[in-house]
């Protein structure tokens, strides 16, 4: 096909989806005049019943948490999905470790002020990222948001240094048992709610003071695990990529 | 005025689609595809959203005070993850198929590969 008929096709489909969207609008509340039902209940009746003052949390990790045991599921597919396709496959050389470190003295380090501003943000990072994880159901945060939070902090460590140092933070070996442990974890413990008498993934925690650390049940339990979860996953993602590129530019030298 | 929100959507949703459609190139392709996503975001949070309405978390503010749609905003939050991973996967593709023909413009990849 070529670029000409396929503009057209564009235009003609183009036109008849604008039609059906405008007028789907026209059926949609007017912007700015939500008509409910179901978010005024939720607002009114999380923190009661729930005893966290983060509604959207209460959402993706109780009322809604079968869903995010879904979402949880296609992050963590796409992360494996990601590491298979990037593999070294076959008739590829795999640059070996000790070759690696040699050729990789090529890459100029980068400046002062970048390693020190990078090295100086990792700590504050990960402090940061894992208050952002364990206190998803008081204020706006949770798991999803911490975990890219803590998951940017080898990426700095990259940033500073090289392949080598990077490699060694996010080893192979304990990213993937902590993405294990997080996507388990939360598949496991949703269990917790059969095994008491109630429906899987059901929060059967005590709910605790509202506004505390340790309340709402289950859902800082789960945010932790998916915090695990995400993390690993976008340090996996991460690693297959720079290893990728590290590879290539080595084989273009070499 | 109030159409405003809705036509962004719309017009996200178009351009993107456009950007698929003439792409000569799979990352451009995958950008492309996130531009069109975006626009569910815009669609989604207008619907959820209320004038003079604040966030829905009661940290500070009581129960009570007028607050937007938080179904929505997980909502997002879920598309915004799906939309992250899958862009990963389909960038790795992309590499993928560099490797496997030197070439990323889908046209002459359909031509070689028959």
């Amino acid at each position: 096909m070529t670029i000409t008929t396929r503009k057209r096709l564009f235009v003609m489909f183009g036109a008849a989806l604008l039609a059906i969207f405008m007028l789907a609008v026209r059926e949609l509340p007017e912007f700015g005049h939500y008509r409910g039902p179901y978010g005024d209940v939720l607002n009114r009746e999380t923190v009661y019943e729930r005893h966290v003052t983060d509604v959207v949390s209460a959402v993706n990790f109780d009322w809604r948490g079968i869903d995010t045991l879904g979402e949880e599921s296609i992050l963590f597919l796409s992360v494996v999905g990601t590491i298979v396709l990037l593999r070294t496959g076959d008739g590829e050389t795999e640059h070996k470790d000790e070759q690696g470190t040699t050729s990789n003295d090529d890459i100029p380090l980068p400046s002062e002020a970048t390693r020190v501003a990078s090295l100086g943000l990792v700590g504050p990072l990960v402090v940061f990222g894992l208050y952002i994880v364990t206190h998803g159901h008081l204020t706006p945060g949770g798991g999803f948001q911490g975990g890219v939070v803590l998951a940017t902090a080898p990426l700095l460590v990259y940033v500073a240094g090289d392949l080598k140092t990077f490699k060694r933070i996010a080893n192979h070996e304990f990213v993937e048992i902590t993405e294990a442990l997080g996507i388990g974890g939360y598949l496991s413990s949703g269990f917790l709610g059969m095994v008491l008498g109630s429906a899987y993934l059901r929060n059967v925690l005590p709910l605790g003071t509202t506004g505390h650390l340790f309340s709402g049940g289950t859902i800082l339990v789960l945010n932790v695990f998916t915090g695990a979860a995400v993390a690993a996953g976008m340090v996996s993602i991460l690693y297959a990529f720079l290893e990728h590129t590290i590879e290539v530019r080595l084989r273009r030298k070499g | 005025m109030s159409i405003l929100p809705y036509a962004v959507a719309g017009w996200l949703f178009i351009i993107g689609l456009y950007g698929i459609v003439t792409s000569r190139n799979f990352i451009h392709l995958v950008m492309c595809l996130a531009v069109l996503q975006s626009s569910t975001y815009v669609l989604l949070l207008s619907v959820g959203y209320r004038v003079g309405g604040g966030p829905p978390v009661f940290a500070t503010a009581p129960v009570g005070t007028p607050a937007v749609d938080p179904l929505v905003h997980a909502l997002v939050l879920t598309d915004i993850v799906v939309e992250a991973t899958v862009v990963a996967l389909l960038l790795s593709l992309a590499i993928r198929i560099h490797k496997n023909t030197g070439n990323l413009e889908p046209d002459k990849i359909v031509e070689l590969r028959g």
